[in-house]
């Protein structure tokens, strides 16, 4: 099915690469074959189901996880071998529901991993108000929010201004303000060169806010591109939802017999059908010449979200 | 993979001060206090007399306790170090950071190890201070012996703990399994030997049964502490059992060095991928 999808795209300059990465746990191939290009100052987007491979994938290209087969660089330094420090220094990560020690403040923990990280202590309170924690900096951590601990997280990911940050499900957890101030961010850190790669099962988050983003489906990833080079490689019908006047449906009916259409289904006085997508123009004109027995149109394109269960299921 | 000492360090450090803050050393000190002094100055009561007696009495009697409650301290102590931050979800993030799997497991072992002795050095110490009037040189050497033996004894379960850590998918299973370690060693595995012998009349393990004993890090540090005691030790009569060449201190701590090391060799070998 995924033959028509463009899987490879030139990426002028490459800063993760992986090469037939897999993971096989004995007959379960949770990661298989993975070729990945993600280009520096990209914001790049996984999705798939559970259990899709999105977050084994995730870990190999940390580093976390060994590969049964092939490799992950990062700038041209195998991830999982004697250059490992050096990339982490320079690679921030939030996990899915982040879970840090809740006898510690805000201001320890992030001390604590700016330790870790041989990062400076005095970008910690910055951090922490840059994310809108200030105020909470000496608080107990078991006193956080969900969305508070997720923004905790997310200045943990940023401690030692990282060059590359994995996200996963980041939004989890927060708010709609929340979420809008988040990418918000993720897009001023990309204006400063900062590559990120993220996560998410919410598409139509996800899909506005992506430079390009990957499909993966049982292991495998299915598709790469930009959201628009994934709907032009694989055409999704536009679906016309017409209210005609009543009495006026068989004329309706009758006009748009000649294009290239599904078969017209219709109760009362409405009539739903599909096009492809390059003949949308032709029935809207079409449309436009029966005037008044036309009360309402309503049309609507297919979305990520289309493209996206139709690979996969 | 190089070993780096600074992320060691800064995970000991963190398990250490979280010990000091949540007050366990503290309580486990007073513990440590309160059970010594107890003993040093009432440990005679059933004879009759109430007060200091001897330090080699009191060490004799701190043993006995000291072998139930250590390992039973140290095995509580270590036993969610890494199966308690895999399940809370906190390993991934911890692993991300510039820091090896054995660096994590070292800095671990080696904070929470300073923890342990800590409270013992302090409560055990401030009872030796309190005694320091009334002791000679032998008998303080023979309570720092004691007192060293304590901490090996409760780092060699702390080893032992940390492996559990490792080796056990959630933390109720790691309890489970850390009671279950306590149970054998320091109950049931001499009522075993001692269990062996009266069966075969003493034909099967006799001659082992010394061998045997180094196979318990709480044996080991029985004989160590009682052993050094010749008053004591007739007692025990431990001298008709234990064959003079294994009596040897050198050795004996030896074994006991081994305890705290071979636990956590595995477990960082187990913890490796």
């Amino acid at each position: 099915m995924a033959d028509a999808i463009p899987t490879a795209t030139d990426t002028p300059s490459p800063l993760i690469c992986a090469r037939a990465l897999s993971r096989h746990y004995g007959t379960v191939r949770a990661v298989d074959e993975v070729e990945l290009t993600i280009g520096r100052g990209e914001l790049f987007g996984l999705i798939g189901h559970n259990g899709a491979g999105k977050t084994t994938l995730f870990k190999m290209m940390l580093g976390l996880v060994a590969p049964t087969g092939g490799m992950v660089t990062i700038d041209g330094i195998d991830v999982a071998g004697a250059g490992f420090r050096q990339v982490r220094r320079r690679v921030g990560y939030l996990p899915e529901n982040v879970v840090f020690y809740d006898n510690l403040t805000g201001l320890e923990t992030l001390l604590f991993f700016a330790k870790l990280k041989a990062v400076s202590h005095s970008e910690c309170g910055p951090l922490l108000a840059k994310v809108g924690l200030a105020g909470a900096a000496r608080r107990p951590l078991k006193e956080y929010s969900k969305g508070m601990r997720q923004r905790l997280g997310l200045a943990q990911a940023l401690l030692g201004n990282p060059a590359l940050l994995f996200l996963d499900e980041p939004t989890t957890g927060l708010d709609p303000e929340g979420i809008r101030d988040f990418y918000a961010a993720l897009r001023e850190l990309q204006v400063a060169g900062v590559t990120v790669v993220l996560t998410s099962h919410i598409l139509a988050e996800i899909q506005q806010r992506v430079d390009r983003l990957a499909i993966m489906a049982a292991g495998r990833v299915r598709a790469i591109g930009s959201v628009q080079a994934l709907r032009a490689a694989r055409p999704l019908p536009v679906t016309f939802e017409i209210r005609c006047a009543p009495g006026r449906s068989d004329a309706v009916r009758a006009a748009l017999g000649a294009l290239p259409l599904s078969t017209a289904e219709g109760h009362d006085h409405t009539l739903r059908f599909e096009s492809p997508p390059d003949a949308k123009m032709q029935v809207l004109e079409a449309l436009a010449r029966l005037g008044g027995s036309i009360r309402d149109i309503s049309v609507r394109e297919a979305t990520l979200e289309d493209v996206f269960f139709g690979l996969t299921e | 993979m190089t070993l780096e000492f600074a992320p060691v360090a800064t995970v000991a450090g963190k398990e250490f001060w979280d010990r000091i803050r949540s007050l366990w050393v503290l309580a486990i000190a007073v513990l440590f206090t309160v059970f010594a002094l107890a003993i040093a100055y009432f440990g005679g009561a059933q004879q009759g007399a109430v007060g200091f007696r001897s330090i080699e009495f009191t060490i004799a009697s701190l043993v006995s306790l000291v072998i139930y409650l250590i390992p039973l301290i140290a095995l509580l102590l270590g036993f969610d170090a890494i199966v308690g931050e895999r399940e809370r979800g906190s390993l991934d993030l911890l692993l991300s950071m510039p820091i090896t799997r054995l660096e994590l497991l070292l800095g671990k072992f080696l904070g929470l190890a300073a923890a342990l002795a800590f409270s013992t050095v302090a409560g055990f110490g401030l009872v030796a201070m309190v005694l320091a009037g009334r002791l000679n040189l032998g008998g303080l050497s023979a309570y720092a012996g004691f007192m060293a033996s304590s901490i090996l004894l409760g780092v060699s379960f702390l080893s032992i703990a940390v492996l559990i850590s490792v080796l056990a998918s959630d933390r109720t299973r790691a309890s489970g399994l850390s009671i279950a370690v306590w149970f054998f060693f320091v109950l049931m595995f001499d009522l075993l030997l001692l269990g062996a012998l009266v069966v075969s009349g003493g034909r099967v393990g006799g001659a082992v049964f010394p061998y045997l004993l180094l196979l318990n890090p709480t044996d080991v540090f029985r004989v160590l502490n009682v052993h050094a005691l010749e008053e004591v030790g007739s007692l025990y009569g431990l001298a008709t059992v234990f064959p003079p060449e294994l009596a040897h201190q050198g050795l004996l701590y030896g074994v006991m060095l081994a305890w705290c090391v071979l636990p956590l060799m595995l477990a960082a070998w187990r913890f490796r991928r």
